[in-house]
């Protein structure tokens, strides 16, 4: 056997354990090849909140810019550490806490209009991401408890203050038979 | 196919403390307490406010649409309030209603000519007398009946195993009202548009299937038989019993309808004959047992009556009872007090003494025998799905079958290590469906955000439009 026959064997070797090496770790983090995939499976575990605490303009925008390696795994304090350990496991990284920057992990919230002082002037409807509030111009708003993600966004249209947060009531699932 | 074997535990039954007597009539409550969540793991409405006067058989509260069934009063008087009290499945709202003794009825039973009417109907009209599952579920029996229309299942099996120890109200039932089982059977077939029923009961309760084999005979009715399933615990889980009875293996994820199947208690199938004699329903029989009772039995018992109260029918507390348990041995659920009322999921009520139950050893690490693989009814591999509990990760839960899980302790009792494996998979299974519903909701949100955004794209086109549709029209008018 001449020394090429075996430095050729080595080569074919360790090619071999690189291109395995990396199937597997795609395998094991379970990442998408193309960014567009990745970005829908990096928001499926997003909370959906649509708040921008992350400081992107939504969770889908988020999750695109941590497909493209811009954002971290630890910018969304709606989700807590579960999710963000959940990102950091799809992604292959090493999982870190919710980074304080961007906002206290707490209980949830909902929006609560006090009704009594809402004037009416609708413009808390288009800032709601999710259109949890019904009202109209001049009439009475009130928040959807069961649909409000607890963003905050309602808050900072509305003149006369009349928002407030409210801790969510619990949506914990009941056994079904 | 492989042949059907069964996996389980040959228990002791402990059953022949309480069915030696015949099923007594436990005294109707002070006041009532109605669980508006009867077991289903939801609340109906309340449509009575305290202070009104109801009688027996007033509806109380109505189904929401979920999983509830409406429910019934089961005396007469006034309502006292609607307020949260002790539950066996942990607080819930309840209708308290004090009893004047009356017993005035809402109406005179009128039977119901089931026979001629359409299905649907027969289903509905069992639906509105809050018909549901007796087995333990207390799910509405309209909407399984409705699954089997939909899914044209054509075979009914009854359910009347019984596998857990202790528990014997169904084995008194089919003992003494066998009559009301076989009508029950040949309703609720009406009523799906089963074609067959079988009535499946354990071999180690011979005289109640000499009385459903006398009474199927006195019915003349050839498409109900009676099939025997080996006494082992747990044979009367719904996909074990099915798969005993009929060799059909319901495939993970489905239910019953969709292999052809619907499974019943036997329990509503007597129920059923009660409406259809025009007796909403209103009560059910509990059976109590144990060492901690003077006297088990059965107990034929107006739905809110405390459990205390039939605990004094049974003669009172022996000594010290070491612990209360709603259901039986194997999956029955502690109780903080005895102040909890019967609901329709209440099957039985254990009062255990230190004799009735066995003492567990400190827990040991798992040591990877696979006693627990070789006893698990749904096939599951409890020591791998131990590992996913322990390293907190549901993708190694999921992939083993957590929600296969049926939580009948089989595990827990072969652990040489005596490892709590059910109280861990249950929290598991718990924790899944938090999981599981604000994965829901979480694409329920994404959804209405698109069509947010959506919407507001549109409006500032709509706007962008109407601005350039003025500023033509200006200078068309300058111009």
């Amino acid at each position: 056997m001449s020394a090429a026959d075996i430095a050729g064997a080595a080569l074919i070797a360790g090619g071999l354990a690189v291109a395995l090496g990396a199937g597997l770790r795609r395998a094991i983090a379970r990442v998408p090849a193309d960014s567009g995939a990745l970005a829908t499976c990096i928001d499926a575990l997003l909370p959906q909140t649509q708040c921008g605490r992350c400081t992107y303009a939504g969770c889908r925008p988020y999750a695109e810019a941590i497909a493209r390696g811009e954002a971290g795994a630890d910018q969304c304090p709606p989700g807590g550490d579960d999710t963000a350990r959940a990102l950091a496991a799809l992604l292959g990284r090493e999982p870190r806490p919710v980074n304080p920057d961007y906002g206290e992990i707490g209980a949830p919230l909902v929006a609560l209009i006090d009704e009594a002082r809402c004037i009416g002037c609708a413009r808390c409807l288009p800032a709601c991401p999710v259109d949890a509030i019904v009202g109209a111009k001049k009439r009475m708003h009130t928040v959807i408890a069961d649909l409000c993600t607890g963003c905050d966004l309602c808050l900072p249209p509305c003149p006369v203050d009349c928002i407030a947060m409210v801790p969510a009531p619990s949506v914990e699932p009941r056994r079904v038979a | 196919m492989a042949p059907y074997r069964p996996r389980g535990l040959e228990l002791p039954a402990h059953k022949a403390v309480a069915s030696a007597a015949p099923i007594s009539t436990a005294p109707a409550p002070a006041v009532a307490v109605l669980a508006l969540d009867q077991g289903s793991g939801r609340a109906a409405r309340a449509v009575v406010a305290p202070g009104d006067r109801v009688r027996v058989g007033t509806r109380i509260a109505v189904t929401t649409g979920e999983a509830t069934t409406p429910v019934h009063a089961p005396v007469a008087g006034r309502v006292l309030a609607i307020e949260t009290r002790p539950m066996p499945s942990g607080d819930g709202p309840c209708v308290l209603i004090e009893n004047d003794g009356s017993d005035d009825r809402e109406r005179e039973a009128r039977p119901l000519a089931w026979a001629g009417l359409e299905p649907i109907a027969l289903a509905a009209a069992l639906g509105d007398a809050g018909v549901a599952g007796y087995g333990g579920a207390a799910f509405p029996a309209a909407t399984k009946l409705a699954a089997a229309r939909r899914h044209e299942a054509h075979h009914l099996v009854l359910n009347g195993a019984e596998c857990e120890p202790w528990i014997c109200c169904d084995d008194a039932l089919m003992r003494t009202r066998a009559h009301d089982v076989v009508l029950g059977a040949q309703v609720l077939m009406h009523a799906m548009g089963a074609a067959r029923c079988t009535v499946a009961i354990e071999d180690d309760k011979p005289e109640a299937m000499a009385a459903l084999q006398a009474a199927v005979e006195a019915a003349r009715d050839a498409r109900i038989a009676i099939a025997g399933v080996s006494a082992c615990y747990p044979a009367g889980a719904e996909r074990t019993l099915l798969e005993a009875v009929t060799g059909i293996e319901v495939p993970h994820g489905a239910w019953p309808p969709e292999s052809g199947l619907l499974c019943h208690n036997v329990g509503t199938a007597a129920a059923a004959a009660a409406v259809v004699r025009g007796e909403p329903v209103t009560s059910r029989i509990v059976t109590v047992t144990g060492s901690g009772v003077a006297r088990p039995g059965n107990f034929e018992a107006r739905l809110g009556t405390p459990v205390s109260t039939l605990v004094e029918a049974c003669g009172g507390y022996t000594d010290r009872p070491l612990r209360l348990i709603a259901g039986g041995s194997m999956m029955g659920r502690a109780l903080a007090t005895d102040e909890v009322p019967v609901t329709l999921a209440l099957n039985c009520v254990l009062v255990a003494t230190a004799d009735d139950l066995v003492e567990r050893g400190p827990e040991h690490a798992c040591i990877r025998c696979g006693d627990c693989a070789d006893v698990c009814p749904p096939r599951l591999l409890p020591q791998q799905l131990l590992l996913g509990v322990i390293a907190n990760d549901p993708e190694t839960l999921e992939r083993h079958g957590l929600a296969d899980c049926i939580e009948c302790g089989c595990c827990d009792y072969v652990c040489p290590s005596a490892i709590p494996l059910t109280a861990r998979f249950r929290t598991a299974r718990a924790e899944a469906r938090v999981r599981e519903s604000a994965r829901r909701r979480a694409d329920d949100l994404r959804e209405r955000h698109a069509r947010h955004v959506k919407r507001l794209d549109a409006a500032s086109e709509a706007e962008r439009r109407a601005f350039e549709t003025a500023r033509d029209h200006a200078r068309g008018q300058g111009g």
